[in-house]
């Protein structure tokens, strides 16, 4: 009898898209709302974005049990910090947070590929891009999941990050108005809709700014 | 890549030399290439003038769309079409094979094909591959002997059916049919429910998508409906118009091309 393997996976991967943009005073954070398993559909009305603070919002994509395992361990590590220290985490202090949080389960990971979005103590726009193991980058912008090699060119070509080895480190913000940057997200999820078959049904946008959060949605193709 | 000492005269078909080494590979990690899949809806009903099948219009090529729009209802005959499924390219080739030896075969007869010639045809092509050509078909057509409707396998089974459906979105076209199929449906009421099982498929497999085809095909007569729905628009198109080109130009250069060639005017023209 030939060998046997062993063919048992904790992980499945529940596919979609996650995008960030971080402008001068405000930061958009967007995920489809699109749950599949194989070639099935679980639900079209998933959200994949979650607010951890005030001015911190993850979208995560990959294999959602995991994903909403992390993001309950988040928030109530945030609402402990909240006890201790009367204030609510800042952005980069979130972002160090989730890292940690990834790396402790370095040996079994959580299947969540993250966009951390939102402002730092100046106010600016920030957005943090994470593999699955917490090796993360403050950028200015960022795309995860299924649609993200269908984006990530798109938004390269058309934001031009200045590049990372250049010294002095240029300003990781992008010189975009919020409506542009709205605009430019809505593009690329449409675009990535029509050749990534796990990306689609709604698009679900966040608009963080001094103001607060705005929610805003769009729909896709279902197909 | 015979290692014989005498080569003896080249077989024609596959190879399989390379297959123990591939299976070392893939033990190894190594991925095997992809073909491009049609991940497919495809459907066919018999209703009371003849047949009617339909397919949907997109092409993958693992999670990604590589055609939105291509055409998986193939020609065969004048009265004959097929609907295929499985690899874009084995479906393609056999259709095409089979259509012409159904032509060679109208002149030496001189009469109009038959469904079965197709159907016999087709299976004893997929049968000698065993199953390596990777079509699955739906096959529907009308001739003297009235409407036929067939599925067949890729390694070569064939099913008679009233109405039959194909593809990895099949459940959901036939979970459609299960419910709504009668005998004796009218044209509309066929194209209507057609229309339904493959839009079924189109919406909840993501394997298929886009637009739905149909071809309606009676005694003497074929209606091919090339995007007869059309549900899924593109969602978005920004405001901008169109998104600046990103390209800046470092040099410019023009060389005269005639300064450097010797040009004789009113020559002889050049033999074929």
């Amino acid at each position: 009898m030939p060998i046997q393997q062993a063919n048992w996976s904790p992980y499945d991967n529940n596919g979609g898209t996650c995008v960030a943009i971080a402008g001068a005073d405000y930061c958009v954070v967007a995920a489809d709302t699109r749950m599949s398993t194989g070639y099935n559909i679980l639900t079209r009305d998933y959200s994949k974005i979650i607010q951890l603070a005030e001015k911190s919002v993850m979208a995560s994509s990959g294999f959602q049990a995991d994903v909403r395992a992390l993001q309950k361990v988040l928030e109530a590590r945030h609402l402990a910090y909240q006890h201790q220290h009367n204030k609510q985490m800042s952005c980069p202090a979130m972002a160090q947070l989730l890292s940690n949080t990834l790396y402790y389960k370095r040996f079994f990971p959580y299947y969540s590929f993250n966009v951390l979005g939102g402002l730092d103590s100046e106010g600016k726009g920030c957005v943090f891009t994470y593999d699955a193991v917490g090796s993360y980058e403050r950028v200015g912008y960022s795309s995860q999941g299924s649609g993200s090699t269908l984006i990530m060119p798109f938004l390269d070509n058309q934001l031009k990050s200045p590049s990372p080895l250049l010294l002095p480190a240029k300003d990781a913000v992008t010189p975009l108005s919020e409506s542009e940057a709205v605009d430019l997200v809505k593009t690329c999820f449409a675009s990535a809709t029509e050749r990534d078959i796990y990306t689609g049904d709604k698009l679900e946008i966040l608009v963080l700014n001094a103001k607060g959060v705005l929610r805003e949605y769009m729909e896709l193709r279902k197909d | 890549m015979s290692k014989s000492a005498i080569d003896g005269p080249t077989k024609g078909g596959f190879s399989f030399d390379l297959c123990r080494r591939n299976e070392m590979l893939v033990k190894k990690g190594l991925k095997g290439p992809s073909f491009l899949k049609t991940g497919t809806t495809i459907v066919g009903l018999v209703f009371q003038d003849g047949v009617i099948l339909g397919a949907d219009t997109r092409a993958t090529e693992g999670p990604i769309v590589a055609d939105k729009n291509c055409e998986k209802i193939h020609y065969i005959a004048p009265n004959i079409y097929c609907c295929g499924a499985g690899t874009a390219a084995d479906t393609e080739a056999v259709t095409d094979m089979v259509s012409s030896q159904l032509t060679l075969h109208r002149y030496h007869t001189g009469r109009e094909s038959r469904v079965v010639t197709a159907l016999t045809l087709l299976k004893s092509h997929l049968f000698s591959y065993q199953g390596y050509v990777s079509a699955a078909l739906v096959l529907g057509g009308v001739d003297v002997t009235g409407p036929h409707l067939h599925t067949i396998y890729p390694h070569g089974s064939t099913d008679t059916l009233p109405f039959a459906t194909m593809g990895s979105g099949s459940l959901a076209a036939m979970a459609v049919f299960e419910s709504k199929y009668c005998e004796g449906l009218t044209r509309d009421e066929g194209v209507q429910l057609v229309a339904e099982a493959i839009s079924s498929g189109i919406f909840n497999d993501l394997g298929s998508g886009s637009n739905v085809d149909i071809c309606v095909l009676t005694k003497g007569h074929k209606e091919y409906l090339r995007n007869h729905l059309q549900p899924n628009p593109r969602t978005y198109i920004s405001q901008k118009g169109s998104f600046s080109k990103k390209t800046e130009v470092l040099l410019t250069k023009i060389t005269p091309l005639n300064k450097l060639v010797e040009v004789i005017e009113g020559g002889d023209a050049m033999e074929e």
